[in-house]
């Protein structure tokens, strides 16, 4: 028996027990994806390759890293010099986490640019947004882990906030810390969070983000329903199959992706002091204040939202509302299917205030993460607490401008002109 | 296609070149001398090395950094490091670099304990080590005689006033390079090797990039001609 003959034999006798074929048909090759895609959709995949380089380059670093206050900060410096290779595993976990977050921003903002959280895909945007919220507890829980300075003292500010919560804040503090400060059974407890329940979770929400995904079809720059022209065969028209149309052209965004990772990795690992905080080449000293706590990069919006407030107002100090703001905004997130009105879903048929709104919500959130990685003095005083409102504005007003304003008429085909 | 390839290129390196400019803005570069170390440049490491070993490691231990690891990415001969180098309580070319007098003791002395160097360039800047390093002046009120331009009645005496004396101040700065640019490399060892090796990865993956583009071209052939 030839050697093709034997792998079909075997691919039979493994599908006759499990549906690999109808699998891989659902989801790759008879899986229809609108033949418009652009710039803004590669983003989903490159994704899904920093995750898989987080999970490997993670398993790895497991292998070598102690998690105890003495040997948390030596093992890493063990990794970086006395490891085989162990430098390369730790800059692609570290740079990798940062290509995770602009990676995930650009997806985020390509599906609020063309509306994919709209009905029907309400599901796969909540999906999304709870990998989200798990994305950034993982990276909170990771950039503890190295326990220099500035992983102690971050620890310290974001648990505080813990306490801050009225009534239960103390006592739930030295539950989540292990203790009454940050220290050892902080490090063991957030060491087995970041490599075995987080990501586990993470996995879980990729994979109903996919196949929600998959079971309503993917939207696209146009906001057509591409399943509303099907051919003879009930195909969608304006679809071609994900593999291998899809597979082959996302090689090319990938590779681009891993150049830029790589240099990065090569030359570039600290990030500017963005993605590695100089001080936290210092092991952690509870006797030594860091001159400026700042957050990593990407949660630096939301550290200036949390910073927003600085008075004590109707009966609360000004942490607790500062943590009700990000909570709100992280909430708000999860509402927005229900929160555009609007009668089309691509912001090219979209009117002006839509426009407007995304461009001022766009600016506003970049902005906010300027703000969050300085000085809280480094602005007047109004400047966060008004991006922050810009930011709640876009999405809480959205249910008014989507209603009020003129839509554009949308084509029933991709690459037809409107009316 | 082509057009939007170009497109997310651009987008993503965009994204990727505006950090460095950010950060230079964040680490208080106003009185910084720029230290212009070239870290490929095994000469100046070991004239580094030296006096490193010479000076610094009377008080300051570099607990992270073997004698072994230098002997071989400073092509050293471990016969040399071991004559040289190796003292203070070392006594294998697999000791880390030492501190020839004990932390309670240079406490006692200076009022703080001496600290460890291995990853100072790391935390303080390659540039700011370099400015310390040039920025000690004659200073009558200061107890040890001497002041730092850039840490205000720094604690540690001035250790090279007699090497700076001695030397112009051209040869002087040159010195403080050397003394940078091992300071440099001791904060991450492999930095020389990264910054050689990674032409090779993105040589790979330039050439990956043209074959992935051409297989993309072949399958979609028959989707444009429609």
């Amino acid at each position: 028996m030839s050697l093709r003959g034997a792998a079909s034999n075997l691919v039979n006798w493994v599908d006759y027990r499990l549906p690999i074929i109808k699998t891989w048909k659902t989801h790759m090759s008879e899986y229809y994806a609108p033949k418009n895609f652009n710039f803004w959709y590669f983003f989903g995949v490159l994704a899904l390759v920093v995750l898989a380089n987080q999970l490997l380059s993670g398993i790895w670093l497991t292998m070598f890293y102690v998690p105890t206050a003495e040997g948390a900060f030596n093992s890493i410096e063990y990794i970086m010099r006395d490891v085989s290779s162990g430098w390369v595993i730790r800059y692609m976990h570290e740079v990798g986490a940062s290509f995770f977050f602009i990676v995930v921003y650009l997806h985020i903002f390509r599906g609020l640019m063309y509306g994919s959280y709209q009905r029907p895909r309400e599901l796969i945007w909540i999906f999304g947004m709870f990998i989200y919220c798990l994305m950034m507890a993982e990276g909170f829980l990771g950039y503890v882990l190295p326990y220099g300075n500035m992983s102690y003292w971050g620890a310290k500010v974001i648990l505080n906030l813990i306490g801050a919560i009225p009534v239960v804040g103390e006592g739930l503090q030295v539950w989540v810390q292990g203790d009454f400060a940050v220290g050892g059974a902080t490090l063991g407890r957030f060491f087995a969070l970041h490599v075995a329940l987080v990501p586990l979770i993470l996995i879980v929400g990729v994979f109903l983000h996919i196949i929600a995904l998959h079971q309503v079809g993917s939207n696209n720059p146009e906001g057509i329903e591409i399943k509303a022209h099907l051919d003879a065969d009930g195909n969608p028209l304006d679809g071609i199959p994900f593999h291998p149309y899809y597979t082959v052209s996302d090689l090319t965004p990938v590779v681009v992706f891993l150049i830029l990772f790589f240099a990065c990795i090569f030359y570039f690992p600290g990030g500017g002091g963005y993605f590695i905080e100089p001080p936290n080449y210092l092991p952690a000293d509870q006797l030594s204040t860091p001159d400026h706590i700042a957050p990593v990069w990407y949660f630096a919006p939301f550290y200036a939202m949390l910073r927003s407030v600085t008075l004590d107002v109707l009966g609360l100090d000004a942490k607790a509302w500062g943590l009700l703001i990000v909570s709100g905004a992280m909430v708000t997130l999860f509402l927005l299917p229900w929160l555009d009105k609007s009668a089309v879903k691509s912001i090219r048929y979209k009117g002006w205030v839509s426009k407007v709104m995304l461009l001022l919500f766009a600016i506003s959130f970049v902005s906010l993460g300027i703000l969050g990685a300085k000085p809280a003095d480094w602005a007047p005083t109004w400047v966060a607490p008004g991006f922050t409102m810009v930011y709640f504005a876009y999405f809480l007003a959205m249910p008014v401008y989507t209603r009020l304003e003129k839509t554009k008429i949308v084509p029933s085909r991709i690459g037809e002109s409107s009316g | 296609m082509g057009r939007q390839s170009l497109h997310a290129l651009l987008l993503t390196s965009a994204v990727i070149c505006i950090l460095p400019l950010c950060s230079t803005a964040s680490s208080n570069p106003r009185e910084l001398l720029r230290s212009g170390i070239d870290i490929h440049n095994k000469a100046s490491l070991r004239r580094g090395v030296r006096l490193y070993m010479n000076y610094c490691a009377t008080c300051h231990s570099a607990k992270f950094m073997r004698f072994e690891r230098l002997s071989e990415d400073l092509e050293m001969a471990p016969e040399v490091v071991m004559t040289d180098l190796v003292r203070f309580g070392a006594s294998k070319l697999s000791d880390t670099i030492p501190a020839a007098i004990d932390s309670e003791t240079a406490e006692k002395s200076f009022g703080v304990a001496p600290p460890d160097l291995t990853l100072v360039a790391k935390y303080r800047g390659i540039d700011w080590v370099y400015s310390y390093l040039m920025g000690f002046y004659k200073d009558s009120s200061a107890p040890t005689g001497y002041n730092n331009h850039l840490l205000e009645n720094v604690a540690m005496p001035w250790v090279m006033a007699s090497l700076q004396e001695a030397s112009s101040e051209k040869e002087f700065s040159e010195l403080m390079r050397d003394l940078t640019n091992f300071m440099a490399y001791m904060s991450e060892p492999v930095r020389p090797f990264r910054e050689s090796f990674g032409k090779y990865v993105l040589g790979f993956l330039m050439i990956l990039l043209v074959s992935v583009r051409l297989l993309k071209n072949e399958y979609w052939r028959d989707m444009n001609e429609q």
